[in-house]
């Protein structure tokens, strides 16, 4: 069974058309990654999957589940990073954690302490924490509910290169034990090198899709952002 | 379980200094203007410090000046300086009017300085009466006769009912009541209304919401969450604001209980539910006004409506009652939710149970749909993208 399939999908904010009709799968332990440049609907697409708006047209499935048909099912099974999301700012880090732990079976606080790599600052109030500090216990937080899909907005924005690193390598050994990651990105480098596959969006559509390998290679190019650059020319 | 996680989750976040301290706030400035003002009344009630002077020995004379020294002190820092001529007791026996020189000795203009005012003119009032009955009864006639020759033997009828007290202190006992309830409960629904709407607006400018929104949880437990949350934060500021407000009407002197009125545990019963819809009423309608909130701020503006809709009956019902109301307007005051648990007590002292029930019914009534508003507004893509979207 495949992960996520999405066939067709399309959202509309007014008379804008932020999401024409895309496709994709996401295999089982796979890392996929949707790059492309801001606003062209990657957030929105995440949003669909995520379950917290709706979708106009088409449909998508998260391991069987129907997308607006089965989304409380769909809730218990992914776990969703909002780009630029915050956090409770009068709760301590350890009681944002253990706050989540109350809605998802079998959570491992002490592993996410571990993701988290706070220190002793774990026991200070979320207020005092930098913007970096915030997002690793945010990611901490999607992968202590040991979901079967994690979908990741921008999940390095706002770390130092030290802390984007071991987030990186935390997602891909998350994904070599099974659980599949879907990331939205518009650092493209980040994603060539986290992703299996990734596809690039551009005007609320899919351009171009593929194994990061295959495309520069189908394009000439020495890495995905001359690729991008070329698919959008 | 996941709904306590959730209660506790806005609790912490509501019960922040930033909102217990200006209750703490205004509950000492309540505690203190009611100390201020009873210390008033004690002043009043004491003796003040009064010199008398005296130029006349004779009876009269003698007398009215002992009563003044009964009811005054004479010491330093005396409030006024009361004289008596040498022709007091003369004029009196002549059948003329005496007279007396006061002055008085203002150290500010404040008004704990009338406190002490009041206290010389009272015991100059005694002195006066006390003088009377005096003169009177020296030409051997019954002086409470003169003050009072009638007894009033009366009775007030009362929607039905017949009370054996003056109208004065009927009015004066459900004054007292309708003074002070409606003002505790504006202020319980607007602060707790404005911190359902201030919860929304938090949720969206910290961009925690969608995180809550993609949690496995039925979206009407957040609402639930919210509202309950909301309430026990509310309810704590609402104690800390009525214990300074009820020191505040204390100092008062009001009438505290009138025989004939009082209110049974059912009474209280009903009181306590209909102020429960009231408040679920109130806090699921912020809920759905929240909803529309971007940030902190424009929910601050949002909760004007709310605060709005708490004042109007909270002024009408402190100087008017409802049977006495033009239809037009007890329709108003009737579809206004928060009216009810303000009507209640008075309602309920007249045994006026139909009202206090409909209130309650249709306070349920305007919660539920309310509720439903909001748990639909949280499946919608309005909370995110600010557009309907079933």
């Amino acid at each position: 069974m495949q992960a996520v399939v999405v066939e067709e999908l399309r959202k509309n904010y007014g008379r804008i058309k932020a999401v024409k009709g895309i496709s994709f799968s996401v295999a089982k332990g796979e890392i996929f990654g949707i790059i492309g440049q801001n606003g062209v609907g990657k957030t929105t697409v995440l949003r669909i999957l995520a379950t917290i708006i709706k979708k106009d047209g088409g449909n998508a499935k998260i391991f069987g589940y129907g997308i607006g048909k089965d989304d409380e099912k769909i809730r218990e099974i992914i776990s969703y990073l909002p780009e630029e999301a915050g956090a409770y700012k009068n709760m301590r880090g350890i009681e944002y954690l253990k706050f989540i732990s109350n809605f998802f079976e079998g959570c491992d606080i002490e592993k996410a302490i571990e993701i988290a790599n706070l220190g002793e600052r774990i026991y200070d109030k979320i207020e005092s924490y930098s913007k970096g500090m915030v997002r690793r216990l945010l990611v901490a937080r999607v992968l202590m509910a040991k979901p079967k899909l994690a979908i990741l907005d921008e999940p390095t924005s706002g770390l130092d290169v030290i802390n984007a690193n071991e987030i990186r390598r935390i997602i891909k050994n998350y994904a070599a034990h099974g659980t599949t990651f879907l990331i939205s990105s518009h650092n493209m480098l980040e994603v060539e090198y986290l992703c299996d596959r990734i596809a690039l969006m551009n005007n609320g559509i899919i351009v171009e899709e593929g194994k990061p390998e295959e495309l520069k290679e189908r394009y000439d190019a020495e890495n995905i952002e001359e690729v991008f650059l070329k698919v959008i020319k | 379980m996941k709904i306590a996680a959730l209660v506790f989750k806005e609790v912490r976040e509501l019960l922040t200094p930033a909102t217990i301290l200006p209750a703490i706030f205004m509950m000492l400035i309540f505690a203190g203007m009611g100390g201020m003002i009873g210390g008033m009344e004690k002043k009043a009630m004491e003796k003040p410090n009064v010199e008398i002077i005296t130029h006349d020995n004779e009876s009269y004379a003698s007398f009215y000046t002992s009563i003044l020294k009964k009811y005054c002190n004479e010491g330093k820092e005396n409030i006024a300086v009361i004289e008596i001529p040498s022709n007091f007791s003369s004029l009196i026996k002549e059948g003329k009017k005496a007279e007396i020189h006061i002055k008085w000795l203002l150290k500010g203009t404040g008004i704990a300085e009338s406190a002490s005012i009041t206290a010389v003119r009272k015991a100059i009032e005694i002195a006066n009466n006390e003088l009377v009955a005096k003169i009177v009864e020296e030409k051997k006639i019954n002086a409470s006769i003169i003050f009072s020759p009638v007894e009033y033997d009366e009775y007030t009828i009362i929607k039905n009912r017949e009370v054996a007290t003056a109208p004065e202190k009927i009015i004066s006992f459900f004054s007292s009541q309708s003074m002070s309830i409606p003002i505790v409960i504006m202020i319980m629904i607007v602060t707790s209304g404005g911190i359902v709407i201030s919860s929304m607006g938090m949720e969206k400018e910290n961009k925690t919401l969608e995180t809550l929104l993609t949690l496995p949880i039925k979206r009407s437990y957040i609402v639930t969450g919210k509202i309950i949350g909301a309430t026990i934060v509310g309810a704590i500021i609402a104690f800390l604001y009525m214990l300074g407000l009820r020191y505040y009407i204390s100092s008062f002197g009001m009438q505290e209980k009138l025989a004939g009125f009082n209110l049974n545990g059912m009474d209280y019963a009903l009181i306590s539910i209909s102020l429960f819809f009231s408040l679920l009423a109130g806090l699921s309608l912020c809920l759905v006004i929240g909803s529309f909130a971007k940030n902190y701020k424009s929910a601050q503006i949002l909760s004007l409506p709310v605060s709005i809709l708490a004042i109007i009956p909270m002024f009408i019902l402190m100087f008017q009652d409802f049977s006495s109301m033009s239809t037009p307007l007890k329709a108003i005051i009737f579809s206004i939710p928060f009216s009810h648990p303000m009507m209640a007590p008075s309602l309920l002292l007249l045994d006026e149970y139909s009202l206090v029930v409909y209130g309650i019914v249709y306070s349920a009534i305007f919660s539920i749909i309310c509720i439903l508003i909001a748990t639909w507004i949280f499946k919608t893509d309005l909370l995110i993208t600010g557009r309907i979207r079933k």
